[in-house]
């Protein structure tokens, strides 16, 4: 056997395993893996397979409690690079979301750029061509001079990203609140389609097959990017710029054309993309999924710099790459379409019987590792935290809202919410996302869910991003469980049934025993709600470290949703269709003012408990408006969430900007009208039918013993309400369309 | 129906399905898709250059794309009375080949804008308008960072006089003012033609717009207007 040598690399001592972010404990584990100190380059590749990011050492003992099987998952979740659900006629959906929090927090608009381009290579990777793009995005308060750098940056990434790479933004969601202040979240999230025959598998198998590098040429960018995002925010962080990684659209384009083309083509045994920690990453956790072994020579990788070590090419996370292994022949076909699509593709390895990791440099063997000990599922440690229940709980929870002054002026509290940002549509922020492109997409943000339909089928897709921190802070569990009823709310509101979960776990620092405690929380909330609504957990992404010196993040388990609709007719749209038709309430109000905007926008205040669900109520209201949609009964359905029912019916009469409809509602008043107008109580959604199915309507509720209260009509120019308030709809229109541009153009 | 388009594709393109799938799936044309590197245009009677961001728009828009293998056939088949329609980055290759005049400025707001737009039609007896109905205005959508179309004075002028701006962004009820102006455009204005009438530039997309399951189909009438004149 040839020796490993690390001629002119640096000494390998406990102090350099610390400093790569390894514990002690973890530094002894890996000389007892290999016999021996490791070199500088097997410390890097270890460090980097190990972290947080790419090892999920503290998250996957509590992830393997969520449901991961189900009638259509073709592929679970942790198997592939992203989860894949059959939807029927040979066709299948691949999706995934992923953070790029760390990134964006220094460098926006890369940071974002970069999230768009690594969780689309993710689908694409499986066979799958994207066919739309989510995001889900949280900022401190807008006020801020920062929070709007940030929040520009950010947006602008994700459209030019997504725009030249030509996959449509569709929907997502925005939030702002002071606990994300130093911390922004951007989580983005892809949905590609792929007939079952095409679906590709990121393993290397099949001894002497060869081993291509596809793409663009890897230079020093983003070195130990995935190191950088497995620990907190912090002055340092600036520092760290250089561990953004540069996002290139174009040649990410031709790496989906080509790569797509070799897939449908059957020339792979596998493929996977290069992400966090590039290529150590790739070739190991290809290679351990075969059972085999691997041997890289990294002077044949194509390189944008000169000089580059071992170490840099393995941990360079330059972006737009891909690793290939290509059935035996097959070699010079492949390397003909990357050749037309003017990208690189050099044979760097092949494949080995052996289990070992052989990483060559300038003709010296630089690591020698077995590759099932660096991944997930194998060697890499797993760790399951101490958990504490946070002191914060118990104060919080206990306010008093009766000690809550009521409001003189109805109208002008109704105005103050309606404008928050958090409510107010995001309008400034979609029209910069290309969100057509592709000519899917039948129902584009701005809705409660984006519906983007199938060519030459009769089916389409029906996808949403869900998440109120608030809530979750207020309560983890049940905030979390909320989390993925609104995301199931919402995409039964536009016609769909549910198939499964993505989600992106977004928490502060693990090792604090308070914040493990509202990790596991979530993960029970999620399994729970997860296995009531039948859509399993296809995988996802975690985010530690979250936290700044002055605070952690609320912990943000973001959902990501994907419905199927069967039978285009069914698709359904939240805004009010005509003059004259009845308005109905859906559900029950409990007064459930707990993390609510009003309290927040109003009151200046974050408190109390998350609204309470019942996953029974919660299941049998989206079952009857599943009903009335396959009767063709209801013209319109919209979710009530964030600023309670007025915020919802104001919604319904101005969301279709072009035809704005009025509405006279009363609302029915537990104890206080503010309540009840702002309470954000769950399970409850607002339909219009036309009247003369008035009949039909009640009947078949009744029949199913579904709770509902007719509140009122639609027609003129004013949305009414209780006789107290009394808006034009051209200054509805006003502010909720232009709140966040006024904020932005100035 | 005895007529066949051809689309370019050119390296990052992302439009080029997008109108293939609207002229053949949609509106039942005969489509072939034309490979950049190559130069042969198949005996297509109509040339679409398509929309999306041709070598990433890294240098300036459609400035590098103007030189790929094919585009000396396109201004060739131009140059002899062939059809050419350059749809947004089509638009902007265009007059950086200099088969239109003008060139493209960032929008004013400086942002990428994508929404639905409404266009009036400023000559009807273009080959491309000719089954527009009088007066109605298109519901068509737009998606650019670099749709802001100035030229200067002389050049306007002769747009003008030779009746060739064809389209210009409206309200919904044909009002062309500042505040139905996406882009910051000069005049508004949206498409244009050559002198001999067989060349359209346009920024909006009028293969997103000729699907009813998306919602509009106004679109579809330029491609008729076109496709009908040259049957007739």
């Amino acid at each position: 056997m040839q020796e490993v040598i690390a001629k002119l690399e640096p000494k390998v001592t406990l102090q350099s395993a610390l400093d790569h972010g390894l514990t002690e404990e973890e530094f002894e584990r890996i000389k007892k893996i290999l016999g021996r100190i490791p070199t500088f380059t097997e410390l890097g590749i270890f460090s980097v397979m190990w972290s947080e990011h790419c090892s999920y050492k503290n998250s996957i003992g509590l992830l393997k409690t969520l449901p991961r099987s189900g009638g259509r998952l073709l592929v679970g979740a942790g198997e592939e690079n992203a989860g894949l659900i059959d939807i029927g006629d040979g066709l299948a959906v691949a999706f995934k979301i992923e953070s790029h929090n760390h990134p964006s927090a220094v460098e926006p608009y890369q940071g974002a750029a970069t999230g768009v381009g690594g969780i689309m290579r993710d689908v694409f990777t499986m066979g799958a061509r994207p066919i739309a793009s989510l995001n889900s995005l949280r900022f401190g308060s807008l006020k801020n001079a920062r929070t709007r750098f940030l929040f520009e940056g950010v947006v602008k990434g994700i459209g030019d990203y997504g725009n030249s790479f030509g996959v449509p933004t569709v929907a997502g969601e925005v939030y702002f609140d002071e606990s994300y202040q130093d911390n922004p979240l951007v989580n983005a999230m892809a949905v590609g389609i792929v007939k079952k025959e095409h679906v590709a598998s990121a393993v290397a198998k099949g001894s002497g097959n060869k081993v291509m590098i596809v793409g663009s040429s890897t230079g020093r960018d983003g070195i130990h990017g995935a190191t950088f995002a497995s620990e907190e925010i912090s002055e340092k962080s600036e520092s760290k710029r250089p561990s953004v990684q540069v996002g290139d659209p174009f040649t990410e384009k031709l790496l989906l054309e080509a790569s797509l083309e070799i897939i449908r083509n059957g020339w792979l045994v596998g493929i996977q993309d290069m992400g966090a920690a590039g290529i150590a990453c790739s070739t190991s956790e290809m290679s351990a999924k075969g059972k085999s072994g691997m041997i890289v020579d990294l002077d044949k990788v194509p390189l944008r710099e000169d000089g580059m070590t071992a170490y840099e090419i393995m941990l360079s996370e330059s972006q737009e790459r891909m690793l290939c292994v290509v059935k035996p022949g097959c070699e010079n076909n492949v390397k003909e379409v990357f050749e037309k699509w003017d990208l690189n593709c050099e044979i760097v390895g092949e494949v080995t019987d052996e289990p070992l990791l052989k990483i060559y440099r300038e003709g010296e063997l630089k690591a020698e590792i077995p590759p099932f000990e660096l991944v997930l599922g194998g060697g890499a440690p797993v760790y399951i935290r101490e958990t504490k229940e946070p002191g914060y709980l118990k104060s919080i929870r206990s306010f008093d809202f009766s000690s809550l002054p009521e409001a003189k002026d109805l109208t002008e509290v109704f105005e103050k919410v309606f404008s928050s940002p958090n409510i107010a549509s995001k309008k400034w922020v979609y029209e910069q996302y290309d969100s057509m492109v592709r000519t899917n997409t039948v129902v584009g943000p701005g809705c409660d869910a984006a519906v983007v339909y199938l060519k030459d089928t009769d089916k389409a897709l029906v996808m949403k991003t869900d998440c109120n921190g608030r809530y979750v802070y207020l309560n983890p569990k049940e905030g979390t469980k909320i989390a993925v009823a609104e995301a199931a709310r919402n995409i039964v509101c536009s016609g769909g049934v549910p198939l499964g979960v993505t989600n992106c776990l977004n928490f502060g620092n693990p090792y604090k025993p308070e914040i493990y405690w509202q990790f596991k929380q979530a993960i029970e909330g999620m399994g729970e709600a997860c296995r009531f609504f039948d859509t399993p957990v296809t995988g996802g992404n975690v985010s530690f470290y979250n936290e700044s010196p002055n605070t952690a993040v609320y912990p943000t388990p973001t959902i990501g949703m994907v419905g199927l609709i069967e039978g285009l007719d069914k698709i359904t749209t939240s805004f009010f269709k005509n003059e004259g038709d009845l308005i109905y309430l859906l559900g029950e109000d409990f007064e459930e003012l707990g993390g609510s905007e009003y309290l927040k926008v109003v009151h200046n205040k974050v408190a109390g408990d998350s609204p309470k669900l019942d996953l029974y109520i919660e299941k049998k209201l989206q079952n009857s408006v599943l009903g009335l949609i396959e009767k063709k009964i209801i013209l319109s359905a919209h979710d009530i969430s964030d600023g309670g029912i007025i915020c919802a019916i104001a919604e319904c009469c101005i969301i279709n900007e072009e035809n704005p409809i009025g509405a006279e509602a009363t609302i029915p008043v537990k104890t206080r009208k503010d309540f009840s107008l702002f309470s954000e109580s769950q399970s409850r959604i607002i339909v219009s039918i036309n009247r003369n199915n008035k009949n039909e309507f009640e009947e078949f509720l009744k029949d199913k013993k579904q709770f509902f209260t007719f509140i009122g009509k639609t027609g003129g120019n004013h949305l009414k309400v209780n006789d107290k308030i009394n808006i034009p709809l051209n200054k509805l229109i006003d502010l909720y369309f232009s709140t966040i541009s006024r904020i932005m153009n100035v | 129906m005895g007529i066949k388009f051809g689309v370019v594709v050119f390296p990052g393109s992302n439009c080029d399905h997008d109108a293939y799938y609207s002229l053949k799936k949609v509106l039942g044309y005969d489509v072939s898709f034309l490979w950049h590197k190559n130069t042969s245009l198949q005996n297509c009677d109509v040339i679409i250059l398509p929309g999306g961001f041709s070598y990433g728009d890294y240098l300036r828009t459609g400035s590098i794309a103007r030189f790929s293998p094919i585009m000396n056939s396109v201004i060739e088949f131009a140059n002899s009375g062939g059809y050419l329609i350059g749809i947004c980055n089509g638009f902007q290759i265009l007059l950086e080949a200099g088969l239109l005049p003008g060139v493209m400025l960032k929008n004013k707001s400086l942002q990428f804008v994508c929404k639905d737009v409404y266009l009036s039609t400023e000559n009807y007896n273009t080959i491309f308008t000719k089954e527009i109905p009088d007066k109605e205005v298109l519901k068509v959508p737009v998606a650019h960072g670099e749709g802001n179309y100035f030229a200067d004075e002389d050049t306007l002028k002769d747009l003008v006089k030779n009746n060739r701006i064809v389209f210009k962004y409206t309200s919904g009820s044909g009002k062309v003012d500042e505040e139905n102006n996406p882009n910051g455009s000069v005049m508004n204005i949206a498409g244009i033609i050559n002198e001999k009438g067989n060349v359209l530039g346009m920024m909006p997309h009028p293969e997103r717009s000729c699907n009813s399951v998306l919602g509009k189909t106004d679109g579809a009438l330029i491609f008729k207007s076109l496709a009908n004149s040259i049957l007739n």
